[in-house]
This record gives C-alpha cells, structure tokens and sequence, in this order.
C-alpha cells in the first residue's frame, strides 16, 4: 500500500500538505470544548486537517470521539472554541447549513432510511445538489426531469464505488451490515462535501472487507480530492491509512503525529493501550 | 440496471398520457353517468361523501404516514376549511351565480378555504413541530378543541353573526357535486404524488425515517416538516369546503375529536404511508356504513375495534398483507400500475 | 365585597375539580413515566367508574361505600386487563401505533357503553351527604370538603407508597431504565399492572368525587374530563407525580378564574391554549426533566 507522497509542513495546531498552505484550511477547530451538565466531555481539542488528508482519531471507549463528529457537524453547539470550515466559523450554524459548507459525516449506530430503497438514500443525500422548487415537482417542468435524471445516474455512479448500483431497488434496511455501512459512505459522499467525517467505518467487518474499505477510502479522497477523518478502533486500517492520527482521553488530545509517531508514544501506549500493550498493531 | 432506467425514461411520457386519459375518462365519463339519472340522488350522495373523505384520509396520511407524526386535530383545519368556504360562498351569494361566475365562485372558495386552511398549519406547525412524537399529537388535539370553542363563541365577541355560533351557519349554497368533488379528489392525490415523488417528498419521508441523518444530509428538517403539515392542512381544508358545499350547513360540535379520529382510523387501515391504502380505506369506510344502515349504532364501536385490532395483529395496515406490506419501497415499481387501480377505487360503481 | 365572596367560593369550585383532575392526571403521569404511553383510555376508566356507582346505587341500591369499593374494583380490573389485552402486545413496536392503540381503546369503551345504556345521562343519586360549612358571606359544599381531605390524603399515601414500599421503588426504577431494572430483578409486568391498577383505582376514586358534585353519568364524561387531567399532567410535567398534582391545581383554579370573570363558555378553550403555551415554553411541564436524545 503506497503512502501519499504530499509532502507535509507543520503549522500551529497540525500538518497539512505543502500546497495548502497559504489557503484558509479545509477544516480548522481551535480550543473546542463542551461540558455536560457541569462534566467536561471534550476539552481544548484543536486541529487542522489538509485538503486532502486522511486523518485518524483513535482513543478508549468513552474518549469523546463521537462526540467531537457531533459538535463538528453542530448537533452539539460547543461550549467552547471554534470551528472553521474553509475559514468560515460554523457557529450558531444549523446542521443542515455545516453540510451545506461541505461536512457529511457517517454514524456510528448506522442511520440509514431504512424503510426507503438504497438509491432514495443516495438521492436524499444529493438533495441539495438538485434546485428545482416544489412547483416545478408539482408541474412536473423540465427543470424536474433534468435534475431528477442527473441525480439517478451520479447516485448510480457512486453507488458503484462499492459495487452497489445493483442494489438500487432493495430497501435500505434489508442490506447487510457492511453493506449498511458502505451506503452510509455513499449517502455521505453524495452531499458533495469537502471534509467527510467516517465514525468507525469498519465496525462489524471481517479482514477482507476491511482491506477492501482501506483501498476504497483512499480511492473516495483520490477521486475527489476530500479530506477524511476517520474514528476506528481497528488499528489497521488506522495505521495503515491515516496521514495524521490525533489521540484522544478524557477528552483531550494527548498524542498528535504521524502513524509512526503514534505507535512509538509512550504516552499513547500507556494511556490507550495499557501499561503492558503490546504493539500498537495488535 | 443501466437498460432498466432506460425503459422507464422512455415509458414516461407514454405512462402519462395514459394516465391523463384515464383521469379525464373517469371524470367526465363518471359525471356523465352521475347525470344520466341511471343512479339515485343518495348513491349519488353517497359518492359525494366518499370523495370528501378521500382527500381527507389521503391529506391526513401526508402528516401522518409520509412525515410520521401523528396530528390529532385533522378535523379542526377541515373545520377552518368548511366555515371559510361557507361564508365565502354566502357572501358571494354563489346560488345566484351562473356559467363562468358559478364556476369561478367554486374554484375561489375551494382555494381560499385552502389557503386558510393552510395558514392555520402553518401557525400551528411552526410551534408543534419544535416538539416530538405524543407532543405534537397533544398539541394539534388542543388546537382542534380551541377551534370548536371558537367557532361557538366567536360571534359573542366580533359583535355580529359570523359563524352563528351553536345554532350553526345555514343555508350555505350546495354547490358540491361529482364532478366537482372527483376532480378534488384526484388532484389531490395527483399533487401529493407529484411532491411524494420528488426531491422534497424524500426529505419529507427522510425526517420519518431518521430526523438526525435527514438534517445531517443537509435537509432542513423544519422548513420539510411545517411543509408537509401545511400540504395537510390545504388539503383537509378544501375537504372541508366540499362539506360544507355537501351538507349546506355546519355546526362546530361537527369538527370535534371524533370526527379526527374517524380520519385517522382510515389512515391506519389503509397502512400508513400508502396513498392507496389511504384511498380504499376511506372509500370502504364511507360505503360500508351507509350499505349497513341498520347497524349504524355499531358503527363506531366497530370502528374502534377495528383501530385496535389492526394495531394489535398488523400495525403496517391491512394492506400490508400482500406485497403491499413493502408498499413505501414498492409504490416507485408500482407507480403506474397503482394510479390505474387508484380510479378504480374511486370509480367503483 | 360579593365580588370577593363570588371569587372565593369560584376559588373552592377551582380546588375541588382542581382536585379531581390532579387524581386522574396522577394516572396518566404513573403510566406515561413507566411505558411512555399517553394512555388515552385513562378518561374513559372515569366513566366506568360512574357508570358502576350508578348501577349499584341506582339499580340494586347497595351501601353507597359498597358501591365505591365496587366501583375502584372494577376500574382497577379495567386497567389491568386493559393493559395486558391491549397494550402489552405492543411493547415492543412503534410508540405511534401504541398511542393510536390507546385512543382505539377509548373509542370503544366510549362507544360501547353508549351502546349498552344509550348517549343519555344517568342520575346518580345522592350518597355523599353532610353539613356544608359558612365561611363569611360563601359556602363549603360537604363534597368539596370531601374532595379536598380525600385528595390530599391520597397525595400523601401515594408520595409514601412511591418513596418508601418496594413495588413504588421499582416503579421508580423501571420509569429511569426499564432495561436495566429488569436486569437488576425487577419483574416489568408486575410493575406495569401495579402502575395500571394504582392509576385506574385513582381514576375511580376521581370519579365518585366527581359524581357527589355532579350526580350524572354518561358516556362521554371522562372524554373531556380526561383531556383536561391530561393537560394539568402535561403542564405539571409528565412523569412527575409532583407535577401532576400541581399541574391538576392550576388547571381547577383556572378554569375556575375564567367562569368567576364571566366567560365560562371559553373554559375549554383557555384550557387547552394554556397547555400549548406551557409546551412552547417549557416542553418538560413546569416539574418535568428535559430528555435529550443521544445521537
């Protein structure tokens, strides 16, 4: 498996690569936080993530991992801190809008229309890709059939990544769990986003189907040049696919770098994997 | 899959054709036969009826099966609709009309009772909809007893007669007839189908199945959410326009609770989010109780049996059964084959 | 100083169906906190209650505290069987088709006794009798006394039985994490028909209170009667015992406000905007918890 060949450099808060640099970063969270109720949930999180970096965030059960995909895509308004798409802080932003400025984002107990076809939830997702007005769905204009086609065939197409466009037809709930999975990715995928947020993406998967999600998350940001970040707990394909991990307990980052960087920390392996862990492969 | 979409692509044109072909057959060849004086006047009224409650089983299935949520003050926009379109047409004294003004005069009431109607969804979909699930089914039931109460007592405090309070507002034009009540009806569904089956009727189905991934693919959960409460709310008042044309006068005590669950049941035994359930259902549930006169004290014991049983043994509706079990997934394959049978539910006769 | 005595004896008026409505709001709040179901036949559990009070008085002329004891048998039957025929079966499917269950359950109990004895009001005679008591230019009325001792009797004896006996802790319990009460030994199907029974036993005895001011039954008493506890259960906050009683309150004196200024025919109308605006401003109910839904 070939490593991106971007070279990086360090900027406050992160790597990205060379040519983005100069540019407002894709995504950028300073000094994020959010308490519950008095309990401190995430804390001082910041980070920045490059146009096209594949980024981890790895760490315990519990760690608040999900819970910054939650603040990231405001269902969470922060307590503390911002965050900038492309420049632009999301904050006051409804949900609907941060996808709109370009995050989509997959869940980790699978949300899918379950009850409609795999290709309505594809369609669901490119709803903002289509104008056309209530009107013009009423009278059935030009402008209907126009968007409706292109959606069909972009929903089809993406659906392929996964070699899905066969099961356009089949509801979404009677998929198989990878599969459900898989579609969620393409939901994701076809809001057009710039970043998209993958929580744990591999749960549920044998090795091979997991090998096979390594290869088509690279292709996914390969074809369209997107950023990814990604939470798992399978250390393969975090290690093996990730440009940049971010490590997080108690709701803070304890550890940042490189895959590398990241099995060697003392403090990773201590805090993550337990005094006596062994290799960070395991 | 690539020759599949082409077929389709290639049918459409022909499948609306003929579906306008059938439409336009089953009006005016049905008011053709309503007006041959082959049937009696009460089957005639009978078929009246069926249409009314139609649009209102297919409008309430909007909220309801598409949106999933469960309003239980159908029967109060239905009133909104019946007392705007019974004081419309009294002013506009639409008796007296005749030709293009006769028409003119129905096609205004009937959009205006609508209208406002809908602007009542709007007031109240806006706040209700903020809250989820058992609230909002509070919240509308509230709303549909506040209308009743107004519409008593209103007159009290405007100071004239306006909506005649208990006794009733009488002598409302009749203008409601087949023809006018069958085009009602299928444009109902036909608009329905058209936004069902558009961009915006799959976010509306979107926020049923799942509100936070719905907002999270950049749906705006709310604008979809008062949208397909104000389809609702349109619809139901223009039923209640085509009442208050039906039975020339109304009463409030006639909009009450029962008369919102009386829809719903319909609703429900049809299967909740197919609009053909929603249209056999209303149908059966009209004709059934007028066939079976005799037994009308039964009627709404059976009736809450019924709701209860289908609830308890196969909560998707009877139409459920069959291949319709899937019927949200199917109604896309079916698309053609359900208008065809839809007009045969309405023209059964 | 009439306006005063007026406004006093509207105030009584306000705190005896106040009373009664906090009563039956208790048993939409036990049930709604336990299984998440607005249980809509709740109202109608009322209207059995009256009927049976009517039928043991009127019909075989038993002891007036027989035919009470009859009447909270029965209802308390009702519920349960209620809940086990109806209501169990579903515990696992949709909250939609739960509620409209329920409602279904309503219908036909409305309906059915409409059937058997007609749409007419039964009278009920009188079997709460006593001294009234003069208090300046108003009167106590004996049921109202009555209403007020019985309701704060039973407040207090539930508030004990909640907090103290071992079927109110895994009440309790169950309403906080039916899934984890269960595994900690708790037996779910115990606890929901003692919550049914408790509520529907309320539910009669509201109902007998409610008859020694109005002597009427019919079927369609405990449709309204049962909307409005259902409002207070909703503004007080629903799931809190607490709130239910309050909530009761404030309904009784406000319906009670409205009549004392002369604008009674609007009663049900304040009502019911009173309950969307608490929703609009507190979703909770003025004592309920917020629930946030995980993601």
């Amino acid at each position: 498996m070939s490593k991106e060949s971007t070279k990086l450099v360090e900027v406050p808060g992160g790597v990205i690569p060379e040519r983005d640099a100069g540019a407002p970063p894709v995504l950028e969270v300073r000094h994020l936080g959010i308490d519950f109720g008095g309990l401190t949930a995430v804390d001082d999180f910041n980070f920045i993530i490059g146009r096209t970096e594949i980024g981890g965030l790895i760490g315990p059960n519990g760690a608040g991992k999900t819970t910054i995909f939650n603040l990231l895509t405001n269902v969470y308004q922060p307590t503390r801190g911002h965050i900038l798409v492309n420049g632009v802080d999301t904050r006051g932003k409804k949900t609907y809008e941060v996808n709109r400025m370009g995050i989509a984002r997959t869940f980790q107990n699978i949300r899918l229309f379950k009850a409609l076809p795999v290709l309505d939830n594809v369609l669901i997702g490119m709803h903002n890709a289509m104008t056309y007005r209530l009107g013009a769905s009423v009278l059935r204009l030009p402008s209907f059939w126009k968007q409706e086609r292109a959606a069909r065939s972009r929903a089809l197409e993406l659906l392929s990544i996964f070699g899905m466009q066969d099961l356009a037809d089949v509801p979404a709930g009677g998929l198989p769990y990878g599969a459900q999975r898989r579609l969620e990715i393409v939901r994701a995928l076809a809001s057009g986003p710039k970043v998209l947020l993958l929580d744990e993406p591999a749960a549920g998967m044998n090795p091979s189907e997991t090998a096979e999600l390594m290869e088509n998350i690279r292709k996914i940001r390969d074809t369209f040049q997107i950023a990814v970040i990604l939470i798992e707990h399978d250390m393969n394909l975090v290690m093996g696919i990730c440009e940049g991990i971010a490590v997080l307990n108690y709701g803070q980052i304890i550890a940042k770098g490189t895959p590398q960087e990241i099995r060697t920390d003392p403090v990773v392996i201590e805090a993550y994997l337990g005094k006596k862990g062994g290799a960070a492969g395991c | 899959m690539q020759t599949k979409l082409n077929r389709r692509t290639i049918s459409m044109p022909a499948r609306y054709l003929i579906n306008a072909a059938l439409i336009a057959l089953f009006l005016f060849g049905g008011s053709a036969f309503v007006g041959s004086g082959a049937v009696s006047g009460y089957f005639i009224k009978v078929l009246m009826l069926i249409g009314i409650n139609v649009i209102l089983a297919v409008s309430l299935n909007v909220a309801t099966g598409y949106l999933g949520q469960l309003p239980l003050g159908h029967a109060g926009f239905m009133a909104v609709g019946a007392y705007t379109g019974g004081i419309f047409l009294k002013a506009v004294r639409a008796d007296q009309a005749s030709g293009v003004q006769y028409a003119l005069c129905v096609g205004a009431a009937l959009l205006l009772s609508g209208i406002v109607a809908g602007i009542f969804g709007v007031l109240i979909g806006i706040p209700a909809l903020r809250l989820r699930g058992d609230y909002l089914a509070i919240i509308t039931l509230g709303f549909g007893e506040i209308i009743r109460v107004v519409l008593t007592n209103i007159d009290e405090v405007l100071g004239f007669k306006f909506t005649y309070g208990a006794s009733g507002l009488k002598r409302i034009p009749k203008i409601t007839s087949f023809f006018n009540v069958a085009l009602m009806a299928v444009l109902t569904c036909l608009v329905i189908h058209m936004i069902m089956k558009s961009r915006h009727g799959r976010a509306v189905l979107s926020i049923r199945e799942n509100e936070i991934a719905a907002e999270s693919c950049g749906i705006r959960t709310t604008y979809y959410k008062v949208m397909a409460f104000t389809l609702s709310a349109f619809f139901a008042g223009v039923a209640g326009c085509l009442y208050a044309g039906y039975l020339g006068s109304l009463q409030p005590t006639t909009f009450g609770f029962m008369k919102s669950i009386e829809i719903l049941v319909m609703v429900v035994l049809g299967g909740m989010g197919s609009m053909l359930g929603s249209v056999l259902s209303a149908t059966v549930l009209t004709a059934l109780p007028e066939a079976l006169r005799a037994f009308s004290d039964y009627r709404m014991v059976v009736y809450s049996l019924v709701l209860v049983l289908v609830m308890i043994f196969k909560p998707t509706g009877l139409l459920g059964q069959y291949d319709f079990s899937l019927s949200r997934i199917l109604e896309k394959l079916m698309n053609p084959k359900e208008k065809r049978r839809k007009k045969e539910g309405g023209a059964d006769e | 100083m009439a306006f005063l005595s007026t406004l006093f004896s509207q105030a009584i008026n306000g705190l005896q169906s106040g009373s009664i409505y906090a009563l039956v709001a208790l048993g939409y709040s036990m049930v709604y906190g336990i299984i998440m179901l607005l249980n809509f036949a709740h109202g109608d559990i009322i209207m059995v209650g009256a009927y049976v009070v009517w039928m043991a008085t009127a019909n075989f002329g038993l002891h007036p505290v027989v035919s009470i004891l009859l009447a909270v048998a029965v209802s308390t039957l009702l519920g349960v069987t209620i809940e086990k025929v109806a209501y169990a079966p579903l515990r696992s499917s949709p909250r939609l088709s739960l509620l409209i269950t329920a409602i279904g359950i309503s219908f036909l109990l409305e309906n059915g006794f409409q059937l058997i004895f007609g749409a007419g009001a039964k009278v009920v005679p009188e079997f709460l009798s006593g001294p009234s008591l003069r208090l300046g230019g108003a009167t106590v009325s004996f049921s109202a006394m009555v209403t007020l001792a019985v309701t704060v009797a039973i407040m207090i004896g539930l508030t004990l039985l909640v907090q103290k006996t071992r079927l109110g802790k895994a009440m309790r319990a169950v309403s906080e994490d039916m899934g984890a009460a269960q595994l900690m030994g708790i037996n779910l199907n115990t606890t929901i028909s003692f919550t049914f029974a408790l509520g529907s036993a309320l539910a009669a005895v509201a109902s007998v209170l409610y008859l020694s001011s109005y002597a009427q039954a019919s079927p369609t008493m405990g449709s309204m009667l049962g909307l409005k506890a259902f409002v207070a259960a909703v503004l007080g906050g629903i799931g809190s015992l607490p709130g239910a009683m309050l909530g009761g309150l404030v309904i009784g004196l406000a319906e009670a406000l409205v009549s004392a200024v002369g604008l009674s025919v609007w009663k049900d109308g304040v009502v019911f905007a009173i309950l969307i605006v608490v929703l609009l401003v507190r979703p909770s109910g003025l004592l309920g918890k917020p629930i946030k839904e995980k993601v």
